[in-house]
């Protein structure tokens, strides 16, 4: 499964640890939820970078503590269809101001690349190659943006009262 | 009539040349049929029967005479001439090819119309009162409020996965033309002890198998903080509405399951952290949308014109007035409904020559301005009452002045097993029915109100629960039966009707109804006792005994 990572196919430096699999002593890895919360300290105190795959049906709150040293949260979509880690995703970064890599895993496709940018993703494990291929273009499909998120971009409604003064002023 | 600018027509172009790429994909086996689906049904395709079906938004039930004609267009070019105007502000196209759709999709865009979740779990077309702008005693337009909810609830980035569809629908008049106690979210406009507008909001409502009442949520949210509030509600239904169960997925489950006073704790905590965001609206926002509402140059005219005086004298344009014209806020002008139910036909369908005659007549008599309301009628929303007489002959000629507006032939009636993939039984072919047989108007005035709403099968498409005659249409054994309710209605006291009795077979429904309706007629206490109202007094029983005395 590809990543998509500012824009590129990138080479994944993380471990996915399996639920029962040991955690490697060194290495980036990917620490399922249940076990990272068992002793966070000590996994956050590992040498190497240290994430955790975060289901959708758990509070993000939980992770509070510990989001400033988490290097990656990876939140799940089982189903493209199930929407519950958008609302995760912007929690995490428009509440709780989580800065570090927050990744999309489980059925991800190009047709939900803009929503997800717009939420706060900024990592992908893309479904299909010919999706992560086209993630470059795929994201400057729209232009348009009717809601404010924590992405930061333009809303429609400002956009037009931007123009508006600039007509004023003139 | 809002004018889409730059900013909205771009985004709707998008929006097509996405759908285009999706259906290529499509074509070419990139995308499972599985993966197309939830795609497709948000931008309003459905697989039917026999055909994709197309349902476009009409946004507030408002519609310029050039986009009514470019209905005619799709109808004409991509379909079999015809087009079926829904029970929320929609219309559907029945026959059309998975090819043609981005076509069809972009002669729209070029009108400002277009498809975009009308279909999907995500937030579908907000619906308002047909008759906003122009209804006498409207605390205010809503539809700037539907605009309002129109752009934040577009390609929502949080909430386009959402459980199950979700639907709001806005009143501002206290008789309530957009069932909004029947909505996920119902919104009623009204103004604080300061004056200022706000919302009463209602949660939780909604037909389908398991048919609820919307609850107030809120008394009054101020109108700067509507986006946040609804995002509050949304998020709280994205994370904890059900997904195990496609039937026990939508707002209305979760909030019986919790209790209001429980979810409304929840969206309020919520809303706490979400309300002074950059989703507050200024009052500079809000009446930058407003300002690009206009409304007609209304002249100063008499509401008593010669011209109707004499038409008056004819009786049919007589009983016309008196059935399918209402008072207007302006005086000198009338509100206009054309009925889509004519003696025989399939209820909320037009031809295409029909839409392009009644745009033409739009430009004539009523600045251009078509609406279309969950009662799958049209409206022409700002007619000069000394035009009526004019008007009528024309509309007459059309096959859109059936004197049968909120009487008992105004049937609402979902496609059914003609169209439907999901429906157990035939629908319009009852409603057929029942217009031969109250085709009589002056036994349908005597009658008086009676709204019959039918459902092909338990998701309630035709809104039955709530009909002050309600029909079901279930299986039996291979058979089609019909449960029928009395006593529901969808308005301001909105309630959901009681079963009279066993499911009776296809040949007998419009026995029963008659039987029900002259039971009314003996029972009602006087003539402008309206049926739900002898129903509310009686309760079921005597219709009951009525129905199955001799079955």
């Amino acid at each position: 499964m590809p990543l998509v990572k500012q824009g590129k196919i990138v080479a994944d430096g993380y471990i996915h640890v399996a639920d029962d699999a040991e955690i490697p002593v060194d290495g980036a890895a990917l620490i399922p939820a249940a076990r990272f919360l068992a002793d966070p300290e000590a996994l956050l105190k590992r040498s190497s970078p240290t994430g955790v795959i975060w289901p959708n049906n758990r509070d993000p709150e939980e992770l509070v503590p510990y989001l400033d040293r988490l290097a990656v949260v990876a939140l799940v979509f089982p189903s493209f269809r199930d929407g519950r880690a958008y609302s995760q995703a912007r929690l995490l970064r428009e509440r709780y101001k989580y800065k570090g890599e927050l990744r999309a895993t489980g059925q991800v496709l190009r047709d939900q690349f803009v929503i997800l940018l717009r939420a706060g993703f900024d990592s992908f494990e893309v479904k299909k190659d010919a999706d992560a291929e086209a993630f470059a273009a795929t994201v400057k499909r729209y232009t348009v943006f009717y809601q404010p998120t924590g992405d930061g971009r333009i809303t429609a409604l400002h956009q037009r009262m931007q123009l508006r003064h600039a007509e004023n002023a003139r | 009539m809002y004018a889409y600018d730059e900013i909205d027509r771009t985004l709707i172009n998008e929006r097509v040349s996405e759908f285009r790429d999706q259906v290529k994909r499509r074509l070419a086996g990139e995308l499972t049929e599985d993966e197309f689906k939830m795609l497709r049904l948000m931008n309003g395709v459905y697989l039917q029967l026999h055909a994709y079906m197309f349902r476009v938004a009409i946004p507030y039930g408002t519609l310029s005479s050039p986009q009514l004609r470019k209905m005619a267009h799709v109808a004409r070019r991509y379909d079999r001439g015809y087009g079926h105007f829904t029970t929320r502000q929609n219309i559907q196209f029945n026959w059309i090819k998975l090819a043609d759709l981005p076509d069809a999709l972009e002669d729209l865009a070029s009108v400002g119309i277009h498809a975009m979740q009308t279909s999907g779990n995500c937030t579908r077309n907000v619906t308002t009162d047909q008759w906003a702008g122009v209804a006498p005693g409207e605390v205010e337009d809503p539809r700037i409020w539907a605009e309002l909810l129109r752009q934040y609830s577009t390609m929502h980035p949080e909430f386009s996965f959402l459980p199950r569809k979700f639907k709001i629908a806005i009143t501002a008049s206290a008789h309530d033309r957009a069932a909004i106690k029947v909505h996920d979210i119902g919104l009623r406009i009204h103004k604080n002890e300061a004056g200022e507008t706000g919302f009463e909001v209602l949660v939780g409502g909604g037909l389908g198998r398991t048919p609820f009442i919307g609850k107030v949520i809120k008394p009054f949210v101020h109108g700067r903080d509507i986006l946040s509030y609804v995002e509050s509600i949304l998020r709280v239904y994205n994370q904890y509405g059900r997904r195990d169960n496609i039937y026990k997925a939508r707002i209305k489950i979760l909030v019986h399951e919790l209790g209001i006073e429980k979810f409304a704790a929840e969206v309020e905590d919520e809303w706490l952290a979400t309300r002074e965001s950059s989703l507050t609206l200024d009052n500079e926002v809000v009446e930058d949308i407003r300002s690009r509402f206009s409304y007609p140059h209304y002249q100063k005219l008499s509401d008593t014109p010669d011209e109707l005086a004499a038409a008056s004298a004819d009786p049919h344009f007589a009983r016309w007035l008196k059935n399918s014209v209402a008072p207007h806020q302006r005086t000198g002008y009338a509100i206009v409904t054309l009925s889509l139910k004519p003696v025989g036909g399939p209820p909320g369908d037009a031809t295409a020559d029909q839409m392009d005659a009644v745009a033409d007549l739009a430009d004539k008599y009523s600045f251009g301005e078509i609406r279309v309301g969950h009662e799958q009628n049209l409206a022409l929303p700002s007619v000069a009452r000394r035009d009526l007489p004019a008007l009528w002959r024309q509309l007459d000629k059309l096959g859109l002045a059936t004197p049968n507006v909120n009487l008992v032939t105004d049937i609402i009636a979902c496609p059914g097993l003609d169209y439907c993939s999901l429906a157990n039984t035939r629908s319009i072919p009852i409603a057929q029915e029942l217009t031969r047989r109250f085709a009589n108007n002056d036994l349908a005035e005597l009658i008086g109100r009676l709204h019959i709403n039918i459902s092909g099968c338990i998701n309630a498409c035709g809104h039955h629960h709530v009909g002050h005659i309600g029909i079901l249409g279930v299986e039996k054994n291979g058979e089609e039966f019909f449960q029928i309710t009395i006593g529901g209605r969808a308005d301001e006291h909105a309630v959901v009707g009681t079963l009279i009795g066993p499911a009776v077979p296809f040949a007998e429904v419009a026995d029963v109804i008659e039987d029900i309706v002259e039971a009314y007629l003996a029972l009602r206490a006087r003539p402008d006792e309206l049926f739900v109202q002898t129903v509310e007094r009686l309760g079921v029983e005597p219709f009951k005994e009525r129905v199955y005395a001799t079955r």
